[in-house]
């Protein structure tokens, strides 16, 4: 198989695969195609440059980013290794799987947070307990529809979560947020959002205590009450307030969160 | 890239030979991301996007330029703040920088 058909096999089976090209220096347009779990497909034109090459392009790999990277010709990396000698310019291009978002609560706002979040890109699982809520008929535009209690769903699954992807707790119900809460900051998912008033959330944080998670570290990891400060009213108007929040956060962006102020969510 | 593939498949079975134009680079504010890629045939037919439609048709030309063989692959630069950059600008006034080569690999 050819280096491309290898790539285009992967990218359609959204496999993640990476592809390393060199853009300047010595061999411009040699690959090396590099996918875990396999061996590196080609090369670009010495050993050490390809191991180091296969190294950072897996990392990149990880993290879901594109970019140019450069090197010394024999893959030195460190910048007193890199005076005097030609550099070698690679673009780093990364296919990864979508990131995944979680949500918990087969609600009304549901549909329309699974229904934007499908426009950004993401994989949407929606968790429900409740048979008759947690519908395909009913979340059509979800990619998974889970009749099950979020331990379970944490416990199978909750090690495929990093931080690219989110968890959005929708339920209101104690039962079911306070397991769901405690199962998503047992992951290292990038986003935790709770829906609720600032009054649900103190009441939560007080259930929370009692089931024995406390640590204010771990807690401010909850997006809570959930969203940007947009005023946002109806289903659809809060579910970009979310996912607005959950780009900002990824940025770095300062927005106003409604977590960071004070008084009612709606006015 | 992904919505390239059918494209490309299908060229490259009618045995026509294909350059790819891939964004590696931006600076300042540029409309696509790196990655984003756009793919032109021997007999001129495109398909993608490297741009909010400002050198899309430079691209082109250099691309061709690359099936001829009257250019190396390598990397080019649109923009007005970079001295070598071509003719063509971006009206957001960033840079972007692509890699241009025959798909024959």
């Amino acid at each position: 198989m050819s280096v491309y058909d290898e790539l285009s096999a992967a990218i359609r089976a959204q496999d993640p695969v990476a592809l390393v090209t060199v853009v300047e220096g010595p061999n411009v347009g040699s690959k090396l195609l590099v996918r875990p779990g396999h061996d590196p497909l080609g090369g670009l034109g010495h050993p050490e440059l390809d191991r180091v090459a296969h190294r950072d392009a897996l990392a990149e790999l990880e993290a879901g980013r594109s970019g140019v990277r450069h090197y010394g010709p024999s893959g030195e990396t460190t910048p007193e290794d890199l005076v005097d000698t030609p550099l070698v310019r690679v673009f780093v291009e990364s296919w990864a799987p979508p990131p995944q978002m979680w949500i918990f609560g087969a609600v009304d706002f549901t549909a329309a947070l699974a229904k934007v979040a499908k426009v950004l890109g993401y994989r949407v699982t929606v968790c429900d307990a409740r048979e008759i809520f947690a519908t395909r008929r009913r979340f059509p535009m979800a990619d998974e529809v889970r009749v099950t209690w979020p331990g379970p769903m944490f416990d199978e699954r909750g090690d495929e979560l990093g931080p690219r992807d989110a968890v959005c707790i929708l339920t209101h119900d104690p039962k079911f947020d306070v397991p769901a809460v405690q199962g998503a900051l047992a992951t290292s998912v990038g986003y935790i959002g709770v829906m609720g008033s600032r009054t649900t959330h103190e009441k939560r944080l007080e259930r929370l205590a009692e089931a024995g998670t406390d640590d204010p570290a771990e807690l401010d990891r909850l997006m809570s009450p959930v969203g940007l400060d947009l005023g946002a009213r109806t289903p659809e108007e809060t579910a970009i307030s979310i996912c607005a929040e959950i780009i900002a956060r990824r940025t770095g962006r300062v927005t106003p969160s409604l977590r960071d102020g004070t008084g009612p969510i709606h006015q | 890239m992904k919505d390239l593939l059918d494209d490309i498949d299908r060229w490259r079975a009618d045995h026509k030979r294909v350059a790819l134009a891939r964004v590696v680079d931006i600076e300042g504010s540029g409309p696509r991301d790196p990655g984003a890629a756009m793919a032109v045939n021997e007999v001129g037919e495109v398909v993608g996007s490297v741009s909010g439609g400002c050198v899309e048709g430079a691209v082109v030309t250099e691309a061709l330029s690359i099936l001829q063989g009257a250019r190396e692959p390598g990397v080019i630069t649109f923009g007005y703040s970079d001295d070598e950059a071509f003719a063509v600008g971006l009206t957001c006034g960033g840079t972007i920088r692509l890699f241009i080569e025959e798909l024959d690999w």
